[in-house]
């Protein structure tokens, strides 16, 4: 178990300086998230046109891994088509829960989150704007949880 | 002149920190700093013992065999209920249901007395700073029976509005359910006062002693109140037993609960009969092995005196709260005059998940989340907050410890 390995220094960054913080005005897709357990919130708006993600916004509140996941997820699928962003959906999943992954080079600045494995009560805040933004691409009206 | 020097056995912490198998574990290569006692508190070897001794040697069902084992086992189970009894100075053994825990207890009595005396428009009162386990059976209540639950007020400081809990009952006020002492914020209310006021108008009166029991000396009878209940795993007995008081000229006017053995007297398939109390709030077999851990704990406690017991634990309150105080940062959510030995905190610009993950890297434990009081995290408009929680077994040294990874924490996340 590794601290370090935890918060590391893009987190800790993501998570002074949450990029694409907000939300859209006028959003072709939007859902909320919440952990419950935790307290945490979040709101994910997106402008998806011809099967690309054009532009996304998140706000909440919530820990440093919530707020740096979706900070960085943010980044990651903007001007991405939904088939790209499924697929790293799954990366991003198999990283988080698996002990064996070895994050591969199409993840990216994702790859700072593969130390969550390691905390399994810290995986559901690292996994939360992952759900969210799913149930804003399946329309599905319900806050989703990840208790 | 012969010098007198008064006998004063002094509080050996550290010789009673020994008596706790649990806080001997080192964690992530760390001593372990147990800061978590409001949610449960460790077991001394005293209390794994009896259950264990029990377990191998006694046990049996109680109430029902000639045989040697179950007369020890109904013996011991009983014996437990009379130890309980002494602890909270109850008028008698007739006055102690045995449940699985508060929880339990304060649903036996929504359940029961809720069910039978609560109609349409009546009102139940709790406060702002109930746990749910003392809201959610009063909600569920009210809506089966039509009736209003009401909320008293608190302050800024966590402190219950007493000129509010007043001006609240009413005619239509038929049951009061208040909390002893806070589990998020720490405050005591002076629940005899209240109880008083409640009585005063032929009230019921509730009282949720979850967290007071571990830190002082409970006397029923002093209070005055119909119910009090409590759980064994915050008073360093086992999880899964607790305990109801409920005033035997109460008790025996209520409709039984669940229904099944033990509760009973006779059972026909035209008519049963109810066993007398507290049999009759009982059915089924029990806890056994709880009940007898939850009764060495008392006799554990009693060795070390729940004054010395409170006078400790008041001196790492006001410890904490000071060094505490001195981080940058940091706020202290429940800052009432009378509080138990509980400290619950907010840091400028880090969750309080953060700080309990990167504590627990040090080896301290401590509770991170909205404590099961989310009316209180809405009140102070926080997701969250971070509670230390101290037991009889916990040190100034240790209050230092948490101080410099509290201090680290924040420094590696802000």
């Amino acid at each position: 178990m590794n601290l370090a390995d935890l918060y590391r220094d893009v987190i800790v960054d993501h998570n002074r300086h949450p990029r694409n913080f907000g939300s859209l005005p006028q959003p072709s897709h939007h859902a909320e998230g919440s952990n419950p357990l935790c307290g945490d919130q979040l709101k994910v708006s997106l402008d998806v046109a011809d099967g690309v993600i054009r532009d996304i916004r998140c706000e909440g509140r919530g820990c440093a891994i919530s707020t740096a996941s979706a900070s960085l997820m943010s980044e990651a699928v903007k001007g991405h088509t939904l088939d790209e962003v499924a697929a790293l959906f799954g990366e991003v999943h198999h990283m988080l829960t698996s002990q064996e992954a070895i994050p591969g080079p199409q993840l990216g600045k994702l790859a700072a989150l593969s130390g969550v494995r390691e905390f399994p009560a810290r995986v559901k805040c690292a996994s939360l704007c992952w759900h969210t933004l799913n149930a804003a691409l399946a329309g599905d009206a319900a806050p989703v949880t990840t208790e | 002149m012969a010098l007198i020097v008064p006998l004063r056995r002094e509080y050996d912490v550290l010789g009673l920190r020994g008596q706790f198998p649990a806080l001997q574990r080192r964690i992530n290569g760390r001593a372990l700093t147990y800061l978590d006692n409001g949610a449960s508190a460790q077991q001394p070897a005293a209390v794994i013992e009896a259950v264990s001794d029990y377990s191998r040697n006694h046990h049996s069902n109680v109430h029902r065999g000639v045989h040697t084992l179950s007369q020890e086992a109904t013996a011991l189970f009983e014996g437990a209920r009379g130890k309980v009894r002494g602890f909270i100075n109850a008028a008698s053994d007739r006055e102690i249901v045995f449940v699985r825990g508060t929880t339990e207890a304060i649903n036996l009595v929504a359940g029961t007395l809720g069910r039978s005396r609560l109609q349409p428009g009546d009102e139940v009162v709790i406060s702002w700073l109930e746990h749910h386990a003392n809201i959610v059976p009063w909600q569920m209540l009210c809506e089966q029976a039509g009736a209003q639950l009401r909320v008293v007020p608190m302050d800024r400081r966590g402190v219950v509005d007493f000129d509010a809990y007043r001006a609240l009952l009413g005619p239509r006020t038929k049951i009061v359910a208040l909390a002893h002492v806070s589990n998020a914020l720490g405050t005591v209310l002076p629940i005899r006062e209240f109880i008083a006021e409640a009585r005063a108008r032929g009230i019921a009166t509730v009282v949720d002693g979850a967290q007071a029991v571990p830190h002082q000396r409970i006397d029923v009878q002093a209070l005055g109140c119909d119910f009090y209940a409590f759980s064994g795993h915050k008073m360093y007995g086992p999880t899964g037993i607790g305990v109801l008081y409920a005033r035997e000229a109460v008790l025996a006017t209520l409709p039984p609960w669940q229904g099944g053995g033990d509760m009973i007297l006779t059972v026909s398939f035209t008519r049963t009969t109810w066993n007398s109390l507290p049999w009759r709030f009982e059915a089924g077999t029990p806890n056994i092995a709880g009940a007898v851990g939850l009764g060495a704990a008392i006799d554990w406690l009693g060795q070390v005196g729940m004054e010395a017991i409170a006078a400790h634990e008041a001196d790492l309150l006001a410890f904490a709260t000071e060094r505490l105080a001195t981080i940058p940062g940091l706020t202290i959510i429940g800052t009432a005059p009378d509080k138990a030995s509980l400290v619950s905190f907010t840091v400028d610009g880090v969750h309080p998940h953060d700080l309990g993950t990167v504590l627990d890297a040090e080896g301290v434990a401590v509770r991170t989340g909205h404590h099961c009081a989310m009316p209180v995290m809405e009140f102070f408009d926080v997701p969250a907050t971070t509670r230390a929680s101290f037991a009889l077994y916990n040190t100034r040294a240790e209050i230092e410890i948490l101080h410099a990874a509290l201090t680290r924490a924040i420094g590696m996340l802000r």
